[in-house]
């Protein structure tokens, strides 16, 4: 796997746009065997996601988690480290946000919204820093510990939202956050909030971080080569750590987003698997924040438009679960792409 | 007459922006050791990929045994008799030496591998040849040298009339490569014809029957190993003369810029490696520190710049102690470190020629401002200086430094370390694996640097360049400095006996000859 490219260039892009192009003609196959004209089934997809304003509203509220999480990923893999702990990221920092966002009514928003925000994101920096430290100080893989500690986020959060902080309603939620925790909606009638700003001011920190910044230096400069970056004076291990942070911080942000701008309040288990998504969205956008945009889009498409299509045409809605798995299988396998698309070949 | 068992025809081989084979015209003559010497990027290591099927020639041919064949891939070379061991080893570590070797070619009973009958074999071949190697170990428990032998073994088992070996002493020690010799020796005798690359001459001269010499894609010549020498050889390698010594007046040292004292490090098994270990270095002077690889000397020059801790002694930098420093503060106080192996601690492969220029000094002024972000324009201009004064080509900083060749990648290297006008020097291993104009590159630059009064100390597995460079040579033998000689007193026996663990008193006084052997 090439987890590490420094920039997208069209020699980069090969890999991920094949893959697509790929898993479309294999799930192509499954349209025909459901008995549906292809043509007809992705047509459906694409309007119902790209083709009117409502629907790419819908479609990028669909990717705005993706993004988070898939940044998230993508900036542990730039210091070397797999990330497989988005997932409980997001859960403590939905949590987080859920419980300033209940409390504190009589802040004014500007102090509110930041303050329920800031406490999702110093929640998932500081799960992500377990393993962080584990990984830098005892050698522990980042791996196995990264996934524990979803599990302690599920039953964590479990507590919390059945015991105390249950809402008022029979079901395991919070009450609704006040207003003033709120991220609002912008494109009524759909569920597009402004997390999607925060998203994109999310895609040009990590940018700025890793490319303009001495700090970004050191922790690719640790992913690339660490033995290189210990010679250089680069403290591997602070650096191991302080990505684990930024990138738990930036995943936890699709926990807060659901929270504050979709639901309004912390659901239990609410989350179809946002973080283990934003490792696909990760490898699909090579790691990249751009990239990560443009994945995190595609595969909040293919949610609006599978709904639709299940709804419109004989196709199933699982047929996207199926596109999906492989884009995964394919950009694992860049080999085999890059020899069904061949470019001209260097010497 | 003399028979040719290959043959290569005006063979051209084009990349894109370089000629890399310029109609080249060769023969190998059947039973013979021929060497293939050029410095880096003359197109040596293509030629024989070339042979070995790994690439196609865009015009000329390749006659074996009298016809003319096309070797579409590796697996055809095989199968007309061609063996090839590369300088990165394709073994699978977790396997056993024997799997190894008949991977592919097993032996088998209804489907079953016959290991016993594999182990034998194997066992067989090395006495054979004295490839002196346990053939149930497993490859990741053996060292390089060993893997080596596997891969020989590889060929071997494969049934090899012609056996290419690309650089196979850039990875072994002395005492390896003497081992390597002999079975090269015993190889000829058994009627093998071997292809010898390399880029030292020395060697070339030892081994090889005849030479053939290549320069920027094109063959010089071919010589009989008898009838040339170093001059000539060096003189066809490089187009020019070649000085073999550096030019250098005498040192003049000055004042101690370091001292270590009684120094014990541990390496990374917890064994004791550096064992009570004291040196001091004046300005201007170059302390050179010979040893066979694995005495002690990384895990010193590890400790001195501050990338392992040492159990006990001290490191006094003008007088201030500095061995519980990190690396960053170590350098911040005027210490350059030439680190032994520039593509696992010196570089990092993946980014620019100009970041790499920047490493340890990435944190400091003018490279940050606002002490968070990169001063672009800054570090460009650094690099565009840099890559000028050093000669580091192609001349872009902005070239990803993978991409360059060896010798310009340790430029890079140097330029970075050297520019920052160091009070003290540490050089390791500073000219492996590079050709002779950048070897006389470096070090003329390590004697600039002397001359402008930094300490010097130099760390080195080369003999010739121990001596050629040091006003001081300290040896190192099992952890210990067992002797400090002037430059005067050192000669390549007397050295070769301390390094190899003889006694100092001795050596002292008259040595026979033939004592550096054993």
């Amino acid at each position: 796997m090439e987890l590490q490219q420094s920039s997208l260039s069209s020699r980069n892009l090969l890999v991920p746009l094949g893959s697509v192009i790929l898993a479309l003609l294999v799930g192509a196959v499954f349209v025909l065997i459901a008995g549906e004209n292809p043509i007809t089934a992705y047509r459906v997809l694409f309007v119902e996601s790209f083709g009117s304003v409502r629907s790419i509203a819908t479609t990028l509220q669909r990717a705005t988690p993706l993004i988070f999480t898939g940044l998230g990923v993508a900036f542990a893999f730039r210091c070397g480290l797999f990330n497989i702990g988005a997932e409980g990221q997001l859960y403590v920092g939905a949590i987080a946000a859920a419980i300033v966002g209940v409390s504190f009514g009589d802040l004014p928003r500007v102090i509110h919204l930041p303050m329920a925000v800031a406490a999702g994101m110093a929640a998932g920096g500081i799960w992500a820093a377990v393993p962080g430290i584990l990984k830098a100080k005892l050698g522990v893989h980042e791996v196995i510990n990264t996934i524990m500690m979803n599990f302690v986020a599920y039953y964590l959060t479990d507590f919390l939202v059945t015991g105390p902080f249950h809402g008022g309603r029979w079901a395991p939620e919070t009450d609704r956050v006040f207003p003033t925790a709120a991220l609002e909606r912008i494109f009524l009638p759909t569920r597009l909030n402004s997390g999607i700003i925060l998203a994109v001011v999310a895609i040009v920190v990590v940018y700025v971080i890793l490319w303009k910044t001495k700090t970004g230096y050191e922790i690719r400069a640790v992913g690339f080569n660490p033995g290189a970056a210990e010679y250089g004076g680069i403290s591997v291990a602070r650096n191991m750590v302080l990505a684990m942070v930024i990138s738990g911080a930036v995943a936890s942000l699709a926990g807060v987003e659901q929270v504050l701008g979709v639901h309004g309040r912390f659901i239990q288990r609410f989350s179809p698997d946002l973080g283990f998504m934003g490792i696909a969205v990760a490898l699909l956008g090579k790691n990249h924040p751009v990239g990560v945009f443009f994945a995190a889009v595609l595969f909040g498409a293919l949610r609006t438009g599978g709904a639709a299509m299940d709804r419109l045409t004989d196709v199933p809605r699982e047929l996207i679960v199926i596109i999906q798995a492989m884009i995964i299988m394919f950009v694992a396998a860049d080999e085999l792409i890059r020899r069904l698309f061949p470019k001209k070949r260097k010497g | 007459m003399v028979e040719n068992i290959l043959e290569l025809s005006h063979i051209t081989k084009r990349f894109p922006g370089v000629v890399a084979n310029d109609d080249i015209s060769l023969g190998i003559r059947k039973g013979e050791i021929h060497a293939l010497v050029g410095e880096n990027g003359s197109g040596k290591s293509t030629l024989m990929s070339i042979v070995y099927g790994l690439y196609q020639a865009d015009a000329g041919e390749i006659i074996f045994k009298g016809v003319p064949v096309r070797i579409g891939d590796p697996r055809t070379a095989i199968e007309l008799g061609l063996g090839m061991v590369f300088q990165h080893f394709m073994l699978v570590d977790t396997l056993t030496v024997t799997e190894n070797v008949i991977l592919h070619a097993e032996p088998h009973n209804w489907g079953f591998v016959d290991y016993k009958r594999a182990v034998s074999g194997v066992e067989e071949l090395a006495t054979a040849y004295g490839l002196r190697v346990d053939a149930r170990a497993r490859v990741a428990d053996i060292s390089v040298g060993q893997e080596q032998r596997v891969e020989i073994l590889k060929a071997l088992y494969r049934q090899a009339e012609v056996l290419i070996l690309d650089e196979p002493t850039a990875v072994l020690t002395p005492q390896e490569t003497e081992e390597l010799f002999q079975v090269m020796n015993n190889l000829r005798e058994q009627g093998t014809t071997i292809v010898f690359i390399t880029h030292k001459i020395k060697e070339v001269l030892t081994i090889s029957d005849r030479v053939s010499v290549l320069r920027r894609g094109k063959l010089v010549g071919t010589r009989n190993t008898a009838e040339t020498g170093q001059r000539e050889l060096a003189e066809m390698m490089v187009g020019r003369e070649v000085l073999l010594r550096v030019k250098k007046e005498p040192a003049k040292p000055a004042e101690t810029v370091v001292s270590v004292a009684g120094l014990q490090v541990r390496d990374r098994r917890g064994m004791p490696a550096v064992k009570d270990v004291s040196l001091e270095l004046r300005r201007g002077e170059v302390l050179g520190i010979a040893g066979v690889e694995g005495n002690g000397q990384q895990e010193l020059v590890e400790a001195i710049t501050g990338l392992t801790t040492p159990d006990t002694g001290q490191v006094l930098l003008r007088g201030e102690p500095i061995q519980a420093l990190s690396p960053m503060k170590i350098k911040r106080r005027g210490v350059s470190y030439i680190p032994e192996d520039r593509h696992k601690r010196g570089l990092i492969l993946e980014y620019s020629v100009a970041d790499n220029l920047i490493l340890g000094l990435h944190s400091d002024p003018p490279f940050v401002e606002r002490y968070l972000f990169r001063n672009e324009r800054q570090i460009k201009a650094h690099a565009a200086r840099l890559v000028e004064s050093y000669d580091v080509r192609p001349p872009n900083p902005d070239q990803i430094i993978r991409t360059l060749s060896g010798g310009n990648q340790q430029k890079v290297v140097v330029a970075r370390e050297f520019s920052r006008s160091p009070e003290f020097l540490v050089c390791s291993q500073p000219t492996r694996g590079l050709d002779i104009g950048a070897i006389e590159f470096i070090h003329q630059e390590i004697i600039r640097q002397r001359d402008q009064g930094t300490g010097v100390l130099l760390v080195s597995a080369e003999l010739d360049e121990i001596l050629s460079l040091s006003d001081r040579i300290a040896v190192m033998f099992d952890g210990r400095i067992v002797a400090v000689l002037s430059i005067d007193e050192a000669d390549e026996q007397r050295l070769g006996y301390l390094m190899l663990g003889g006694d100092p008193q001795q050596a002292a006084g008259e040595i026979e000859s033939g004592v550096t052997a054993k």
